[in-house]
Protein backbone atom coordinates (compact mmCIF):
# COMPACT_ATOMS: atom_id res chain seq x y z
CA UNK A 1 0.00 0.00 0.00
CA UNK A 2 1.46 3.60 -0.85
CA UNK A 3 0.13 7.20 -0.97
CA UNK A 4 -0.45 7.63 -4.08
CA UNK A 5 -4.08 7.46 -5.40
CA UNK A 6 -2.57 7.80 -9.07
CA UNK A 7 0.58 6.67 -10.44
CA UNK A 8 1.23 6.40 -13.82
CA UNK A 9 4.76 5.36 -15.68
CA UNK A 10 6.21 5.53 -18.67
CA UNK A 11 2.87 5.90 -20.71
CA UNK A 12 3.35 5.97 -24.36
CA UNK A 13 0.14 6.30 -26.75
CA UNK A 14 -0.05 7.04 -30.10
CA UNK A 15 -3.13 7.56 -32.50
CA UNK A 16 -2.71 6.47 -35.94
CA UNK A 17 1.26 6.77 -35.68
CA UNK A 18 0.58 10.53 -33.86
CA UNK A 19 2.46 10.64 -30.69
CA UNK A 20 -0.19 11.54 -28.08
CA UNK A 21 1.70 10.18 -24.99
CA UNK A 22 5.65 10.23 -25.28
CA UNK A 23 6.60 8.44 -21.95
CA UNK A 24 4.69 10.39 -19.21
CA UNK A 25 4.94 9.87 -15.52
CA UNK A 26 2.91 10.91 -12.85
CA UNK A 27 1.99 10.50 -9.70
CA UNK A 28 -0.68 12.20 -7.11
CA UNK A 29 -1.30 12.00 -3.59
CA UNK A 30 -4.27 11.14 -1.63
CA UNK A 31 -5.59 13.95 -0.28
CA UNK A 32 -4.26 16.27 -2.58
CA UNK A 33 -5.94 18.82 -5.12
CA UNK A 34 -3.65 18.09 -8.32
CA UNK A 35 -3.96 21.12 -11.12
CA UNK A 36 -2.80 19.70 -14.04
CA UNK A 37 -1.98 21.70 -16.96
CA UNK A 38 -0.79 22.10 -20.19
CA UNK A 39 -1.74 23.40 -24.19
CA UNK A 40 -4.37 22.56 -26.13
CA UNK A 41 -3.30 19.02 -28.13
CA UNK A 42 -0.19 18.16 -25.24
CA UNK A 43 -1.53 15.14 -24.12
CA UNK A 44 -4.23 15.82 -20.79
CA UNK A 45 -7.59 14.16 -22.01
CA UNK A 46 -5.58 10.92 -23.11
CA UNK A 47 -3.76 10.94 -19.99
CA UNK A 48 -7.18 10.79 -18.31
CA UNK A 49 -8.91 8.52 -20.95
CA UNK A 50 -5.91 6.33 -20.39
CA UNK A 51 -6.41 6.51 -16.27
CA UNK A 52 -10.50 5.89 -16.52
CA UNK A 53 -9.88 3.11 -18.68
CA UNK A 54 -11.71 4.21 -21.65
CA UNK A 55 -8.18 4.12 -23.76
CA UNK A 56 -5.42 1.30 -23.40
CA UNK A 57 -1.83 2.43 -23.67
CA UNK A 58 0.94 1.13 -26.40
CA UNK A 59 2.94 0.60 -23.25
CA UNK A 60 3.64 2.00 -19.69
CA UNK A 61 1.72 1.36 -16.62
CA UNK A 62 -1.21 3.25 -15.00
CA UNK A 63 -2.32 2.59 -11.52
CA UNK A 64 -5.57 4.25 -9.76
CA UNK A 65 -6.41 3.01 -6.22
CA UNK A 66 -3.13 0.61 -6.75
CA UNK A 67 -4.91 -1.46 -9.76
CA UNK A 68 -4.01 -1.15 -13.44
CA UNK A 69 -6.13 0.76 -15.36
CA UNK A 70 -6.39 -1.83 -17.84
CA UNK A 71 -7.74 -4.62 -15.66
CA UNK A 72 -11.14 -4.53 -16.70
CA UNK A 73 -12.43 -6.93 -13.92
CA UNK A 74 -11.27 -4.52 -11.03
CA UNK A 75 -12.01 -1.26 -13.00
CA UNK A 76 -15.82 -1.13 -12.40
CA UNK A 77 -14.76 -1.39 -8.62
CA UNK A 78 -12.14 1.27 -8.74
CA UNK A 79 -14.72 3.40 -11.07
CA UNK A 80 -17.34 3.99 -8.60
CA UNK A 81 -14.82 5.28 -6.05
CA UNK A 82 -13.75 8.32 -8.59
CA UNK A 83 -16.32 10.84 -9.60
CA UNK A 84 -15.74 11.71 -13.38
CA UNK A 85 -16.27 14.78 -15.77
CA UNK A 86 -15.13 14.40 -19.36
CA UNK A 87 -13.97 17.27 -21.58
CA UNK A 88 -17.04 17.04 -24.04
CA UNK A 89 -19.57 17.29 -20.93
CA UNK A 90 -21.37 14.03 -22.55
CA UNK A 91 -24.63 13.09 -21.20
CA UNK A 92 -27.87 11.41 -22.23
CA UNK A 93 -29.46 13.84 -24.86
CA UNK A 94 -33.17 12.36 -23.83
CA UNK A 95 -33.04 12.57 -20.44
CA UNK A 96 -34.06 15.77 -18.18
CA UNK A 97 -31.80 16.97 -15.48
CA UNK A 98 -33.53 15.32 -12.58
CA UNK A 99 -34.06 11.92 -14.59
CA UNK A 100 -29.78 12.03 -15.38
CA UNK A 101 -29.26 12.54 -11.75
CA UNK A 102 -32.21 9.72 -10.61
CA UNK A 103 -30.50 7.70 -13.41
CA UNK A 104 -26.57 7.93 -11.50
CA UNK A 105 -27.65 8.07 -7.87
CA UNK A 106 -29.21 4.43 -8.71
CA UNK A 107 -25.48 3.50 -9.58
CA UNK A 108 -23.95 4.47 -6.05
CA UNK A 109 -24.93 3.47 -2.35
CA UNK A 110 -22.51 5.90 -1.03
CA UNK A 111 -24.78 9.34 -2.68
CA UNK A 112 -24.82 12.21 -0.49
CA UNK A 113 -28.09 13.80 -0.49
CA UNK A 114 -27.10 16.73 1.43
CA UNK A 115 -24.54 17.34 -1.16
CA UNK A 116 -26.79 16.83 -4.17
CA UNK A 117 -29.36 19.00 -2.80
CA UNK A 118 -26.53 22.06 -1.69
CA UNK A 119 -25.27 22.04 -5.46
CA UNK A 120 -28.78 21.92 -6.82
CA UNK A 121 -29.65 24.81 -5.03
CA UNK A 122 -26.24 26.83 -5.89
CA UNK A 123 -25.73 25.51 -9.40
CA UNK A 124 -29.68 26.83 -10.78
CA UNK A 125 -30.07 24.18 -12.50
CA UNK A 126 -33.55 23.77 -14.20
CA UNK A 127 -34.61 19.68 -13.33
CA UNK A 128 -37.03 19.45 -15.74
CA UNK A 129 -34.75 20.73 -19.20
CA UNK A 130 -33.20 18.22 -21.35
CA UNK A 131 -29.83 17.68 -21.59
CA UNK A 132 -29.51 19.36 -24.94
CA UNK A 133 -31.20 22.28 -24.34
CA UNK A 134 -28.42 23.26 -21.69
CA UNK A 135 -26.34 25.83 -21.91
CA UNK A 136 -22.35 24.32 -22.29
CA UNK A 137 -21.52 26.10 -18.11
CA UNK A 138 -25.08 24.16 -17.24
CA UNK A 139 -23.67 20.89 -18.67
CA UNK A 140 -20.77 21.11 -17.11
CA UNK A 141 -22.95 21.96 -13.68
CA UNK A 142 -24.65 19.19 -14.13
CA UNK A 143 -21.55 16.67 -14.57
CA UNK A 144 -20.00 18.74 -11.48
CA UNK A 145 -23.26 17.76 -9.54
CA UNK A 146 -23.27 14.13 -10.41
CA UNK A 147 -19.18 13.76 -9.76
CA UNK A 148 -19.14 15.28 -6.70
CA UNK A 149 -22.59 13.92 -4.79
CA UNK A 150 -21.73 10.49 -5.16
CA UNK A 151 -19.05 9.70 -2.55
CA UNK A 152 -15.80 9.77 -4.78
CA UNK A 153 -12.85 9.42 -2.74
CA UNK A 154 -11.18 11.02 -5.97
CA UNK A 155 -12.57 13.22 -8.50
CA UNK A 156 -11.16 13.20 -11.87
CA UNK A 157 -11.98 16.78 -13.99
CA UNK A 158 -11.23 17.35 -17.15
CA UNK A 159 -11.87 20.89 -17.83
CA UNK A 160 -13.86 21.47 -15.28
CA UNK A 161 -14.74 25.43 -15.03
CA UNK A 162 -15.84 25.10 -19.06
CA UNK A 163 -18.33 27.47 -20.02
CA UNK A 164 -18.74 28.76 -16.40
CA UNK A 165 -19.01 32.51 -15.43
CA UNK A 166 -16.47 33.60 -12.70
CA UNK A 167 -19.04 33.88 -9.67
CA UNK A 168 -19.93 30.62 -10.37
CA UNK A 169 -16.54 29.33 -11.25
CA UNK A 170 -15.33 30.41 -7.35
CA UNK A 171 -18.76 28.78 -5.59
CA UNK A 172 -17.34 25.35 -7.41
CA UNK A 173 -13.28 26.07 -6.14
CA UNK A 174 -15.33 26.68 -2.72
CA UNK A 175 -16.91 23.51 -2.63
CA UNK A 176 -13.98 21.39 -4.25
CA UNK A 177 -11.56 23.05 -1.63
CA UNK A 178 -14.58 21.80 1.26
CA UNK A 179 -14.55 18.26 -0.23
CA UNK A 180 -10.93 18.12 0.19
CA UNK A 181 -11.01 19.32 3.50
CA UNK A 182 -13.74 17.78 5.13
CA UNK A 183 -13.82 14.14 3.26
CA UNK A 184 -10.34 13.91 1.94
CA UNK A 185 -11.45 13.47 -1.23
CA UNK A 186 -8.48 13.46 -3.79
CA UNK A 187 -9.06 16.04 -6.63
CA UNK A 188 -7.26 15.59 -9.78
CA UNK A 189 -8.35 18.45 -12.52
CA UNK A 190 -6.80 19.31 -15.88
CA UNK A 191 -7.71 23.79 -16.82
CA UNK A 192 -6.63 26.01 -19.00
CA UNK A 193 -7.10 28.45 -16.03
CA UNK A 194 -3.74 29.42 -14.32
CA UNK A 195 -5.26 31.17 -12.32
CA UNK A 196 -8.00 28.40 -10.91
CA UNK A 197 -5.22 26.06 -10.34
CA UNK A 198 -2.85 28.44 -8.47
CA UNK A 199 -5.87 29.13 -6.41
CA UNK A 200 -6.38 25.65 -4.72
CA UNK A 201 -3.90 23.48 -6.23
CA UNK A 202 -1.22 22.27 -3.99
CA UNK A 203 0.67 20.05 -6.37
CA UNK A 204 0.87 20.26 -10.31
CA UNK A 205 2.28 18.76 -13.06
CA UNK A 206 2.93 20.28 -17.03
CA UNK A 207 2.85 18.35 -20.26
CA UNK A 208 3.62 19.65 -22.88
CA UNK A 209 4.27 16.91 -26.09
CA UNK A 210 3.20 13.75 -23.94
CA UNK A 211 5.68 14.16 -21.18
CA UNK A 212 5.47 15.75 -18.07
CA UNK A 213 8.16 18.24 -18.13
CA UNK A 214 7.36 19.93 -14.62
CA UNK A 215 5.69 18.41 -11.40
CA UNK A 216 5.81 18.71 -7.74
CA UNK A 217 4.15 20.81 -4.77
CA UNK A 218 3.11 24.30 -5.85
CA UNK A 219 4.32 25.97 -3.16
CA UNK A 220 7.75 24.65 -3.52
CA UNK A 221 8.14 25.17 -7.25
CA UNK A 222 7.45 28.80 -6.33
CA UNK A 223 10.48 28.89 -3.85
CA UNK A 224 12.54 27.49 -6.44
CA UNK A 225 11.73 29.55 -9.33
CA UNK A 226 12.52 33.74 -8.73
CA UNK A 227 14.01 36.50 -10.85
CA UNK A 228 16.68 37.92 -10.50
CA UNK A 229 17.01 41.82 -12.07
CA UNK A 230 20.99 42.42 -12.21
CA UNK A 231 22.01 46.21 -12.79
CA UNK A 232 25.65 47.19 -13.43
CA UNK A 233 27.55 50.16 -12.71
CA UNK A 234 29.11 49.63 -16.86
CA UNK A 235 28.55 47.43 -19.35
CA UNK A 236 30.36 44.15 -19.37
CA UNK A 237 32.98 43.49 -22.45
CA UNK A 238 31.58 39.58 -22.55
CA UNK A 239 28.07 38.18 -22.07
CA UNK A 240 28.22 35.88 -18.51
CA UNK A 241 28.08 31.86 -18.41
CA UNK A 242 25.74 31.78 -15.31
CA UNK A 243 25.73 28.97 -13.39
CA UNK A 244 23.27 26.23 -13.34
CA UNK A 245 19.72 27.12 -13.05
CA UNK A 246 19.72 30.19 -15.51
CA UNK A 247 16.66 29.18 -17.57
CA UNK A 248 16.38 32.52 -19.23
CA UNK A 249 18.61 35.50 -19.24
CA UNK A 250 17.68 38.80 -20.96
CA UNK A 251 20.40 41.12 -21.40
CA UNK A 252 19.45 44.32 -22.41
CA UNK A 253 22.88 47.39 -22.02
CA UNK A 254 23.71 47.73 -17.99
CA UNK A 255 20.48 45.46 -17.14
CA UNK A 256 20.40 41.69 -17.24
CA UNK A 257 17.23 39.52 -15.85
CA UNK A 258 17.42 36.25 -15.41
CA UNK A 259 14.97 33.38 -14.91
CA UNK A 260 16.02 30.89 -12.26
CA UNK A 261 14.28 27.22 -12.02
CA UNK A 262 16.95 26.42 -9.21
CA UNK A 263 20.13 26.90 -7.76
CA UNK A 264 19.39 30.31 -6.81
CA UNK A 265 21.53 30.92 -4.14
CA UNK A 266 24.93 30.58 -6.20
CA UNK A 267 22.82 32.45 -8.79
CA UNK A 268 22.88 34.79 -6.72
CA UNK A 269 26.17 34.94 -5.44
CA UNK A 270 27.04 35.19 -8.96
CA UNK A 271 25.21 38.16 -9.86
CA UNK A 272 26.30 39.71 -6.95
CA UNK A 273 30.04 39.10 -7.63
CA UNK A 274 29.56 41.33 -10.89
CA UNK A 275 31.63 44.35 -10.70
CA UNK A 276 29.27 47.27 -9.19
CA UNK A 277 26.23 44.83 -9.69
CA UNK A 278 23.04 45.68 -7.23
CA UNK A 279 20.72 42.64 -7.71
CA UNK A 280 16.92 42.51 -7.35
CA UNK A 281 15.12 39.21 -6.28
CA UNK A 282 11.51 38.54 -7.22
CA UNK A 283 9.08 35.93 -7.09
CA UNK A 284 7.42 34.09 -10.08
CA UNK A 285 3.94 33.14 -11.23
CA UNK A 286 2.97 29.98 -12.25
CA UNK A 287 1.96 31.64 -15.83
CA UNK A 288 5.38 32.65 -15.51
CA UNK A 289 6.71 29.30 -14.97
CA UNK A 290 4.00 27.83 -17.44
CA UNK A 291 5.17 30.13 -20.25
CA UNK A 292 8.59 29.35 -19.72
CA UNK A 293 8.32 25.62 -20.22
CA UNK A 294 5.83 25.32 -22.89
CA UNK A 295 7.88 27.90 -25.40
CA UNK A 296 11.25 26.91 -24.50
CA UNK A 297 10.10 23.19 -25.39
CA UNK B 1 -8.33 39.12 11.43
CA UNK B 2 -8.86 39.96 7.99
CA UNK B 3 -7.04 37.96 5.43
CA UNK B 4 -6.35 38.46 1.72
CA UNK B 5 -4.32 36.06 -0.63
CA UNK B 6 -2.60 37.22 -3.90
CA UNK B 7 -2.87 34.02 -5.44
CA UNK B 8 -0.83 35.76 -8.88
CA UNK B 9 2.28 37.36 -7.06
CA UNK B 10 4.14 34.40 -6.77
CA UNK B 11 4.78 34.46 -3.76
CA UNK B 12 3.91 30.65 -2.11
CA UNK B 13 0.09 31.00 -0.51
CA UNK B 14 1.76 29.46 2.61
CA UNK B 15 4.46 31.95 3.13
CA UNK B 16 1.76 34.61 2.64
CA UNK B 17 -0.94 33.40 4.75
CA UNK B 18 2.22 33.03 7.75
CA UNK B 19 3.60 36.60 6.98
CA UNK B 20 -0.27 37.92 7.25
CA UNK B 21 -1.03 35.96 10.65
CA UNK B 22 2.08 37.74 11.86
CA UNK B 23 1.28 40.94 10.83
CA UNK B 24 -2.43 40.33 12.56
CA UNK B 25 -0.30 39.83 15.59
CA UNK B 26 1.96 42.53 14.96
CA UNK B 27 -1.05 44.78 14.73
CA UNK B 28 -2.77 43.49 17.68
CA UNK B 29 -5.84 41.95 15.89
CA UNK B 30 -4.69 38.59 17.15
CA UNK B 31 -4.02 38.44 20.80
CA UNK B 32 -1.75 35.92 22.63
CA UNK B 33 -4.35 33.19 23.50
CA UNK B 34 -6.70 34.03 20.48
CA UNK B 35 -7.75 31.22 18.66
CA UNK B 36 -6.86 31.03 14.74
CA UNK B 37 -9.77 30.07 12.66
CA UNK B 38 -10.04 25.91 11.91
CA UNK B 39 -8.25 24.49 9.01
CA UNK B 40 -11.25 23.79 7.25
CA UNK B 41 -13.05 26.85 7.90
CA UNK B 42 -10.32 29.07 6.62
CA UNK B 43 -9.66 26.98 3.25
CA UNK B 44 -12.91 27.39 2.78
CA UNK B 45 -13.52 31.93 3.63
CA UNK B 46 -10.46 32.34 1.55
CA UNK B 47 -11.25 29.61 -1.18
CA UNK B 48 -7.61 27.52 -0.96
CA UNK B 49 -6.41 24.49 -0.38
CA UNK B 50 -6.28 23.03 3.33
CA UNK B 51 -2.97 21.40 3.06
CA UNK B 52 -1.64 25.10 2.34
CA UNK B 53 -3.51 25.73 5.54
CA UNK B 54 -1.72 22.90 6.97
CA UNK B 55 1.32 23.89 6.20
CA UNK B 56 1.02 27.20 6.76
CA UNK B 57 -0.06 26.38 10.36
CA UNK B 58 2.88 23.54 11.06
CA UNK B 59 5.54 26.13 10.11
CA UNK B 60 4.01 29.07 12.61
CA UNK B 61 3.95 26.22 15.09
CA UNK B 62 7.82 25.75 14.28
CA UNK B 63 8.54 29.24 14.69
CA UNK B 64 6.67 29.23 17.92
CA UNK B 65 4.16 31.84 17.11
CA UNK B 66 1.17 29.66 17.83
CA UNK B 67 0.72 26.55 19.34
CA UNK B 68 -0.93 23.83 18.00
CA UNK B 69 -3.18 21.82 21.09
CA UNK B 70 -5.01 18.90 19.38
CA UNK B 71 -8.62 18.56 19.46
CA UNK B 72 -8.91 21.86 20.29
CA UNK B 73 -7.55 24.34 17.73
CA UNK B 74 -4.31 26.38 16.66
CA UNK B 75 -3.86 29.67 19.52
CA UNK B 76 -1.51 32.46 19.41
CA UNK B 77 1.52 31.37 21.77
CA UNK B 78 2.28 33.31 24.67
CA UNK B 79 5.87 33.22 23.66
CA UNK B 80 4.89 36.31 21.39
CA UNK B 81 4.58 38.61 23.85
CA UNK B 82 8.17 38.99 24.27
CA UNK B 83 8.74 39.30 20.78
CA UNK B 84 5.73 42.04 20.15
CA UNK B 85 7.89 44.24 23.04
CA UNK B 86 11.10 44.11 20.92
CA UNK B 87 8.63 44.96 17.95
CA UNK B 88 7.59 47.94 20.02
CA UNK B 89 11.67 48.97 20.27
CA UNK B 90 11.87 48.92 16.63
CA UNK B 91 8.97 50.64 16.24
CA UNK B 92 10.27 53.90 18.03
CA UNK B 93 13.23 53.32 16.20
CA UNK B 94 11.47 53.79 12.81
CA UNK B 95 9.33 56.37 13.96
CA UNK B 96 12.16 59.16 14.76
CA UNK B 97 14.28 57.61 11.09
CA UNK B 98 11.06 58.38 9.34
CA UNK B 99 10.85 61.60 10.92
CA UNK B 100 14.00 62.68 10.13
CA UNK B 101 13.97 61.48 6.72
CA UNK B 102 10.59 63.14 5.84
CA UNK B 103 12.12 66.43 7.42
CA UNK B 104 14.78 66.10 4.21
CA UNK B 105 12.09 66.21 1.62
CA UNK B 106 12.26 62.71 0.90
CA UNK B 107 8.93 61.53 -0.91
CA UNK B 108 7.11 58.26 0.17
CA UNK B 109 8.65 56.19 -2.76
CA UNK B 110 11.98 57.74 -2.19
CA UNK B 111 11.75 56.42 1.36
CA UNK B 112 10.46 52.63 0.49
CA UNK B 113 12.94 52.61 -1.90
CA UNK B 114 16.03 53.43 0.32
CA UNK B 115 14.39 51.23 3.10
CA UNK B 116 14.16 47.87 0.54
CA UNK B 117 17.63 48.42 -0.64
CA UNK B 118 18.94 48.44 2.76
CA UNK B 119 17.02 45.95 3.62
CA UNK B 120 17.99 43.74 0.60
CA UNK B 121 21.82 44.17 1.23
CA UNK B 122 21.67 43.99 5.19
CA UNK B 123 19.90 41.10 4.54
CA UNK B 124 21.46 39.49 2.09
CA UNK B 125 22.27 36.40 4.31
CA UNK B 126 18.93 35.74 5.21
CA UNK B 127 16.74 36.49 2.57
CA UNK B 128 16.84 33.79 0.15
CA UNK B 129 17.33 30.90 3.47
CA UNK B 130 13.96 32.15 4.93
CA UNK B 131 12.38 31.37 1.68
CA UNK B 132 13.15 27.21 1.67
Amino acid sequence: MNDFVIEANELYKSYKGRPALSGFDLQVRAGSVFGFLGRNGAGKTTTIKLLMGLLKPDSGMARVFGSPVTDARQSIGVRRRIGFVTEDKELYPYMTVEQMIRFTRAFFPRWRDDLEKRYLRMFELPLRKKVPALSKGMRSKLMLLLAMSHGAELLILDEPGDGIDPAAQEDILRELVALAASEGTTIFFSSHQLSEVEQIADHICIIDAGRAIVAGSLDDLKCQYQRLHVILDRELPAPVQWVEGAEHVHQDGRTISILASRNIDNLLEQARSLPGASVEQFPVNLKEIFLEHVRTN
Amino acid sequence: MILRLNHASGIPLYLQLMEQIKHAIETGALRPGDQLPAIRKLAEDLVMNPNTVVRAYRELEHEGVIEVKHGSGAFVSDAVAGRMKVIGKGQAVMQSAMERLLSFGLTEPEIRRLFENELASSAVETLPRRQK
